[in-house]
């Protein structure tokens, strides 16, 4: 904002600065655009231009789409001669010391936070008085109510991965724990939600210790593939063990959410007549949405204040170096099994709404995209910011609703284009892209808990990861 | 005595199998100490450019002899998924060396995600059933309870990952490149500072490694006739396990492990249950890395302070 009026030498290097100065020469440019659109046809050749697909017999004939690989060609071509001639930009200057970030951005980061916080409690009215019950409907549930799921699941994540800095691939396993839980519980012996959801969130976090028990000697890449690979094994239990879960087919009929008691019917026992209003079934959707915003809050407060206690700068002092931390005398045993266990705690509380919510639970809602993606929820966001986890919840899981919003494109692309099979692609592009490009996700610099004098945010490339 | 004997021939093609995959896993993690998520997924893909090369082959072409073919198809295979692994490392990885260490491994998790749901798009989501091939099978034992048999496939199996693994093994051995390959994965900084091209050699190693897991791609396509876009997850960790249970870091320990691995899973679901194979994997997995971080031919890891 200032930086704009203020006189003074123009940087170096940017384009409007003088006719082509800065700009690279073409013909090298071309040839190593060239070059790279050679290699993205060679690459989507099989791959892209020739699609298999079985005839009348079931046997598989080739239908030749030359165009897609001419396509991913020039597409190539031109992405890297925007690169290749595009000025080269100036190092940016590493920062030296911690900037203590001025008043004024602190209150504005405050009141968009509150003002954030409005818009989510009101979203349910705002989006009812604009579109009406039956318009609503689709805005609470899909946008509202799925991305709280997810921004309650990131901010469990957030403990284990974002916190104590353990890579955690099987969160969803804790997650099938507590809709499991629930739904066994409510299907076999009737137990009401409001005693499933803290047994669901205990069952949960014992689950954590006892997966958490044989991981505590390892560290990084190979904690993360043995979580992946309990992760794993906990659904292929849910698909085998059809006794008690009924396998594949999963479990229906759970009993949907009560308002402490009064359920979401039009009879005279309903919620509506006791309140005395007009049944209609945006109540229970609103009263879910509630639900989970609360559950939501509960968790990111829980994780905020912990985050003041020892245990919670303990998690800190782990993610940035285990061994200081041994050596200092922590107990990494403790603060390990802390981590998993309330970071599953938090994903049974989740499980549990998920099983209320939907009515119907299965193995296949319990996979490994679904850890990958509250994984990437956290990646992106920045491990350890709340407030980032929360924006990446709802770029990932609101983009991907959107993306079934996309049906004028079925008119460019024709029939068969289906947008939602993209969001996966997208993710997994998303996490690379974001790797590479700042590895710390959005919200890339810390605020430690402890400080001395005034709180300085640290940025990023001050911030020096230790192994673990 | 039958089921057994017929177990161990469809084990150690299985393993074969998974040897050739846990290769690129563990070449990988010596080089750059990073779990190549996406190398699974690297597999998958070449099953399906096996898939599309015998179809076009025969469609376009109107090439119908199979040894003619198959050495086509293997070679065209290995070279485009090399490609491909160069191109993934280039983008993926290598700005990720310096980088805190879990980076790396986001990034091939998300590399994992895309390359499966990129074939899920660009061939759809069903099962493609590849033209039998090599169908014929020899009969070792007949008249008992149950013939034990072998077929053309796993033949061709087991000889082309033996062939293979000695031309690889020569490469590793005796070649300027095998040597730098060695002389990175015991200390980077000494390599380059003796004038060894790091990332050329990083480079190779991932191409190479494609290459080996084009061949099980290949294979895996001959061998099942079925290949899915979901189909690198599972067999991808199971390599894995093969890597990490022959010592990570070690190739005859990826090879070896690959082999138990085949054993353990057809052994398991011929005498316990097939239901519960992949949690057999998952659990050797854990067990190994949990109790044996090193596995059977790994070397011990210092830990530097």
């Amino acid at each position: 904002m200032a930086g704009a009026t203020q006189p003074g030498p123009p940087a170096s290097g940017r384009p409007g600065n003088g006719p082509n100065a800065g700009w690279k020469p073409v013909a090298p440019a071309l040839a190593d655009a060239a070059r790279y659109g050679l290699i993205a046809g060679a690459l989507a050749f099989p791959i892209l231009a020739l699609r298999a697909e079985p005839d009348f017999s079931n046997k598989l004939v080739l239908q030749p789409r030359w165009s897609w690989m001419l396509f991913a060609a020039l597409g190539a071509f031109l992405i890297r001669l925007v690169f290749a001639l595009a000025p080269a930009r100036a190092a940016r200057p590493k920062p030296t010391a911690a900037e203590a970030p001025s008043a004024g951005a602190r209150t504005a980061t405050k009141a968009f936070a509150a003002f954030g916080l409005g818009i989510i409690v009101a979203w349910p009215f705002i989006v009812l008085l604009t579109l009406g019950p039956s318009g609503a409907l689709k805005w609470i549930d899909n946008y509202g109510i799925q991305i709280l799921i997810y921004v309650m699941l990131g901010w469990g994540l957030n403990i284990v991965v974002g916190l104590a800095g353990l890579l955690d691939l099987g969160y969803v396993a804790f997650y099938a724990v507590g809709a499991y839980a629930y739904a066994l519980l409510a299907t076999n012996y009737g137990v009401s939600f409001w005693l499933c959801l803290p047994l669901a969130g205990i069952l949960a976090a014992f689950w954590g210790i006892l997966l958490g028990f044989p991981v505590l000697r390892l560290r990084g890449d190979y904690l993360a593939i043995v979580t992946l690979a309990f992760g794993e094994i906990i659904r292929v239990v849910l698909v085998n063990f059809s006794a008690l879960t009924n396998g594949d087919a999963g479990i229906a009929s759970i009993p949907r959410v009560t308002f402490f008691g009064l359920p979401f019917v039009a009879g005279p026992k309903g919620f509506a007549a006791w309140f005395g209003i007009p049944f209609s079934p945006i109540h229970r959707v609103v009263f879910l949405y509630y639900l989970i915003l609360i559950l939501a809050l509960v968790t990111n407060l829980v994780t905020l204040r912990l985050r003041r206690l020892p245990i919670g700068r303990a998690w800190e002092a782990l993610r940035e170096d285990e061994i200081a931390c041994r050596s200092l005398g922590l107990d990494t045993t403790k603060i390990k099994l802390t981590a998993f266990s309330l970071g599953a705690m938090f994903g049974g509380f989740a499980g549990a709404f998920f099983a209320v919510r939907q009515g119907f639970v299965s193995p296949s809602s319990f996979n490994f995209v679904e850890s990958a993606t509250i994984l990437a929820i956290v990646v992106l966001g920045g491990r350890g910011s709340q407030i980032g986890v929360a924006a990446a919840a709802i770029a990932i899981v609101g983009g991907s609703e959107l993306l079934r919003e996309l049906d004028f494109l079925k008119q460019v692309f024709g029939d068969n284009f289906d947008p939602t099979q993209y969001r996966m692609l997208l993710v997994g592009l998303a996490m690379v892209v974001m790797m590479n490009w700042r590895p710390r996700g959005f919200v890339s610099s810390r605020s430690p808990t402890i400080f001395l004098g005034e709180r300085r945010a640290i940025s990023a490339d001050l911030v020096q990861e230790g192994r673990g | 005595m039958e089921v057994f004997l017929q177990q161990l021939i469809n084990g150690l093609t299985l393993g074969s199998i998974y040897g050739l995959i846990a290769i690129g896993y563990t070449m990988v993690f010596g080089i750059i100490g990073m779990v190549n998520f996406a190398h699974g997924d690297v597999f998958m893909l070449s099953a399906f450019i096996a898939l599309i090369l015998f179809l076009a082959l025969q469609q376009f072409l109107g090439i119908d002899a199979l040894g003619a073919s198959f050495v086509v198809v293997m070679i065209v295979s290995m070279a485009l998924t090399g490609l491909w692994n160069f191109v993934i490392e280039r983008l993926a990885y290598r700005r990720l060396r310096g980088s805190f260490r879990l980076a790396p491994l986001i990034s091939a998790i998300g590399m994992s995600i895309f390359l499966s749901n990129f074939v899920y798009v660009a061939q759809g989501p069903r099962n493609k059933s590849a033209p039998p091939m090599f169908g014929e099978v020899i009969k070792l034992t007949s008249g008992g309870s149950y013939d034990v048999t072998l077929s053309y496939k796993q033949i061709l199996i087991v000889v082309v990952t033996i062939v293979l693994l000695a031309a690889f093994w020569f490469v590793v051995q005796k070649t300027p490149l095998g040597r730098a390959q060695r002389a990175c994965e015991q200390d980077a900084k000494m390599a380059a500072l003796l004038g060894i091209d790091v990332n050329r050699t990083i480079a190779a190693t991932f191409v190479i490694g494609a290459a080996l897991a084009a061949v099980a791609g290949v294979l895996y396509m001959l061998y099942y006739g079925v290949v899915n876009a979901a189909d690198g997850f599972v067999p991808g960790v199971k390599a894995f396990t093969a890597a990490v249970l022959g010592g990570i870091g070690s190739i005859p320990g990826a090879v070896l492990g690959g082999l138990l691995i085949g054993l353990i899973e057809t052994f398991w679901s011929a005498y316990f249950s097939a239901d519960y194979k992949d949690v057999a994997a998952f659990s050797i997995l854990a067990i190994t890395l949990i109790f044996m971080p090193t596995g059977l031919l790994g070397r011990p890891e210092v830990e530097k302070v």
